[in-house]
């Protein structure tokens, strides 16, 4: 996608002596680590937005669980992106692939019940994966044209089976499925968050902890909160997907596979890797797991709506992009947006506002990082839009819904265009490969 | 006559397909093909029809002229809906705040169109060229962003505010309404049925098609842009300046993306608002993409897709879901692009072999193509 320049190496000196260093130089070997300070880091950016803006919805033990849901269908959707361009096939698609699964998934729930209403979104998203392989792997078509083909046939192949099909039977129209009967259950860790432990209601130590107040501690125990209590049983698949994809792709031999395609397609054919099935298959896994994306939608309001996706196919693409093409620097994309989208949906006092302190802080450390760096014209602009922030911040009271609904879209682009030097996509992606060719 | 049987196969293959894909799916739904597609070509047969195809294909030719620029050198400019519309709502807003002679105020919303199409395409363009975005990820971005900002300034700067209920700008003046073409046409004897208004801008959109065309294969620059998209290290070889020639490319694109929403502003609604069509940009990439980015392809593809919505829109009539229609364009499209690609590599392959009984006369069979030719994709 971008210039391609290989990842930073891991430094093969001796660790550092300082604290610091010595923390850098382990989080650069531990993803695990890496990912729990740099969780850390960002509760601790929004204990400090929370008091100064005095904005306790920010980090309420609500509004992290409504964060965590909200990242699963673009987790999702993100996941599939990468499945796809591990295997060298750009997916534009995702949009169009999860359309389709949100179909299958009202209709298979409406038959079925909710359980078969995952399998029917897998389904009906990996027909639109399956597609788009046959478009652009078979026949070598753009893959970038077939992509946004698949996102324009989709609306209209679901409208027209839901005419056929959903008219006339209960609730349900052309725009919508009948609502299923049952819901998918939800979860709630007993001792720590308040679940029933074999009937016994346990006691909710984070929740309490969480409504308390306390600098740092509260933001951390209301985060915890969202990862423990009420958690739809689809979330914590979509979540599991993520250690899972990264057990298949890096430590199965299958995933060295795929990923090979994806990198150099005629090295990989010389040992004897089928590129076409493994392409194939990558791109299908892709359709599928955004039909689960779409299920989680349906599964969400328990009826299929057309215009329910509404962007999170693209959403994902970008989630995948943030995440440098990897399991859990996608979730992290994800939960970025996902987590704006949660403060856009309890808007009305002012913690969204406070997210504008939160950019303030967080371009002013760009910015003081690029001046480090010697990069001047970079720093300027950063700084600007740091000052932009912080004006916004304090003249305004109450901040308007669609500014808030366009910043995850302008995290993206900011991220692309600052870190598009670190950035490391698949190198074959996006190329159409044929049997014997080089490249 | 090869070429032509070339040129020719791909569109009538994708056309047979997207029949049989409509045709099989309202068969199996318990339908009567023949009479749904008897229905959309018999309404299509109305002069009404045909003014409302024409009016509904101008601004999606116009679009596809935008995508085509920056398909012809392999950049896709996915933006187009957020530059259009970002583009109609200040042009409408700017229009109706200036009071000018007819046909200057006319010039003037255009001009503050494509201006604001170009600046916001212009974002992308800086991405790629200073910091090497892939301006299919920046666009799509730039479209939500854009779908933000102009709700934003809609409902918060220029909006109406005499108009209650919905969200528009304040109409703009009758000296910057498109005429209709009825008048001209009456005079050579063509009187259109009462109620139908053929849209003015049909004039510009073809003269646009022209200049475009002009431009693409009859200037250096079109040279240059051509060449870029086939072979970006013989451009840069033969002196072209890869990133002054994005930004020229994705600008322009912007320019008569921006532009292509003038023909429902001036020509129609007259004010933006929560009504005004928003689909225009995919639209204009299918079109682009069926006609093959070439400007004489992207107007028929314009009037088959504009024909298909409106024989569409009849399916009712007979008891169809008027859905079928966006399956055939959905299908035309998709078996369109696949068309042309088995197309283009059966032609390299039969290039390939021509060539090779000529460096070989003796042989009949040439078996095995040159060795120099056999790479690069041919086979």
């Amino acid at each position: 996608m971008s210039a391609t320049v290989l990842p930073p190496q891991p430094s093969i000196e001796m660790a550092p002596d300082s604290a610091i260093g010595r923390l850098k130089y382990l989080m650069a070997s531990n993803a695990i680590l890496r990912a729990t300070v740099l969780c850390l880091g960002f509760i601790w950016v929004l204990a400090v937005a929370r008091v100064l803006a005095d904005a306790p919805d920010m980090t309420s033990g609500p509004t992290f669980i409504a964060a965590v849901g909200a990242t699963s269908p673009i987790l999702l959707a993100g996941l599939a992106a990468m499945y796809s361009e591990r295997v060298g096939v750009v997916n534009i698609g995702l949009e169009g692939m999860m359309v389709l699964g949100t179909w299958f998934a009202g209709w298979a729930g409406w038959q079925y019940g909710p359980w078969a209403a995952l399998i029917g979104g897998a389904f009906g998203g990996s027909l639109g994966g399956l597609l788009h392989a046959l478009a652009t792997v078979t026949f070598g078509v753009d893959q970038v044209v077939s992509g946004i083909a698949i996102n324009l046939i989709a609306p209209g192949v679901t409208r027209f089976l839901s005419s056929e099909v959903f008219v006339g039977n209960g609730d349900g129209t052309i725009t919508q499925s009948p609502t299923m009967a049952d819901s998918i259950g939800r979860f709630t860790m007993p001792f720590t968050s308040g679940g029933n432990f074999f009937g016994w209601h346990t006691p909710n130590p984070l929740g309490w902890i969480s409504e308390q107040r306390w600098f740092f501690i509260s933001d951390t125990a209301g985060f915890l909160v969202g990862f423990t209590t009420d958690m739809a049983y689809t979330t914590m698949l979509a979540l599991l997907l993520v250690p899972a994809s990264v057990y298949v792709l890096w430590h199965m031999r299958f995933g060295l596979r795929l990923r090979s395609i994806g990198e150099k397609p005629s090295a990989a054919d010389s040992l004897g890797v089928a590129v076409y099935k493994m392409k194939y298959i990558g791109v299908t896994i892709s359709g599928a797991l955004c039909g689960l994306g779409g299920a989680w939608l349906v599964l969400d309001v328990r009826a299929y709506n057309q215009d329910q996706v509404a962007g999170r196919g693209f959403q994902g693409l970008a989630a995948t992009i943030f995440g440098n093409w990897r399991p859990v620097g996608i979730l992290t994309g994800s939960g970025l947006f996902a987590y704006s989208q949660a403060l856009t949906q309890r808007l009305g006092t002012n913690p969204v506002r406070a997210l504008f302190l939160v950019a303030f802080f967080a371009f002013l450390v760009l910015a003081i990082n690029a001046l480090r760096r010697h990069r001047f014209p970079s720093a300027a602009t950063l700084a600007i839009v740091a000052a932009g922030a912080l004006l916004y911040f304090t003249s305004t009271t109450k901040i308007d819904s669609r500014i808030v609904f366009i910043t995850p879209y302008v995290v993206t682009l900011v991220v692309l265009t600052f870190s598009s030097q670190r950035l490391r996509p698949p190198a074959a992606e996006g190329k159409p490969w044929r049997k014997g060719e080089t490249g | 006559m090869k070429r032509i049987r070339y040129a020719v196969a791909a569109p009538v293959i994708a056309v047979v397909i997207s029949l049989l894909v409509a045709g099989i799916a309202l068969a199996v739904s318990g339908h009567n093909p023949i009479d749904a597609f008897q229905a959309m070509g018999s309404y299509l047969k109305t002069a009404d029809s045909v003014v409302a195809v024409i009016n509904r294909a101008v601004p999606y030719y116009v679009m596809g002229l935008a995508v085509a620029i920056g398909f012809k050198m392999n950049l896709f400019n996915i933006g187009v809906d957020g530059q259009y519309r970002l583009a109609a709502l200040l042009a409408a807003a700017a229009g109706a705040a200036v009071s000018f002679p007819p046909i200057i105020h006319i010039a003037f919303v255009i001009a503050v169109a494509m201006m604001v199409g170009a600046s916001w395409a212009a974002i992308p363009g800086v991405l790629k060229v200073v910091r090497g975005v892939n301006e299919v990820v920046s666009t799509i971005m730039l479209n939500f962003i854009a779908t933000g900002i102009t709700a934003f300034l809609l409902a918060n700067y220029l909006r109406d505010n005499s108009v209650k209920l919905v969200a528009q700008t304040k109409p703009l003046p009758e000296s910057a309404w498109m005429p209709s073409l009825n008048t001209p046409l009456g005079w050579f004897g063509i009187n259109l049925p009462k109620d139908t208004v053929l849209n003015g801008f049909l004039i510009i959109a073809i003269a646009t098609g022209i200049l475009i065309y002009l431009l693409i294969y009859r200037t250096r620059f079109g040279f240059d842009l051509r060449t870029s998209g086939r072979n970006p290290s013989a451009a840069l070889s033969s002196g072209v300046n890869p990133k002054a020639m994005i930004m020229k490319t994705i600008m322009l694109s912007g320019a008569i993306a921006g532009l292509a929403g003038m023909a429902p502003l001036l020509g129609d609604y007259h004010q933006y608002g929560d009504t005004f069509p928003t689909a225009l940009g995919f639209t204009g990439i299918s079109v682009a993409l069926l006609g093959r980015n070439h400007p004489a392809g992207i107007a028929v593809a314009a009037i088959v897709w504009a024909a298909i919505e409106r024989g569409g829109q009849n399916l009712n009539s007979v008891g169809v879901p008027q859905e079928i229609a966006k399956i055939m364009q959905g299908t035309l499209l998709l078996s369109a692009v696949i068309a042309f690609e088995v197309v283009r590599r059966a032609r390299l392959r039969a290039e390939v072999h021509d060539a090779a009984v000529k460096a070989h006369p003796r042989s009949s069979d040439p078996g095995e193509p040159l060795p120099a030719l056999a790479g690069g994709g041919l086979v």
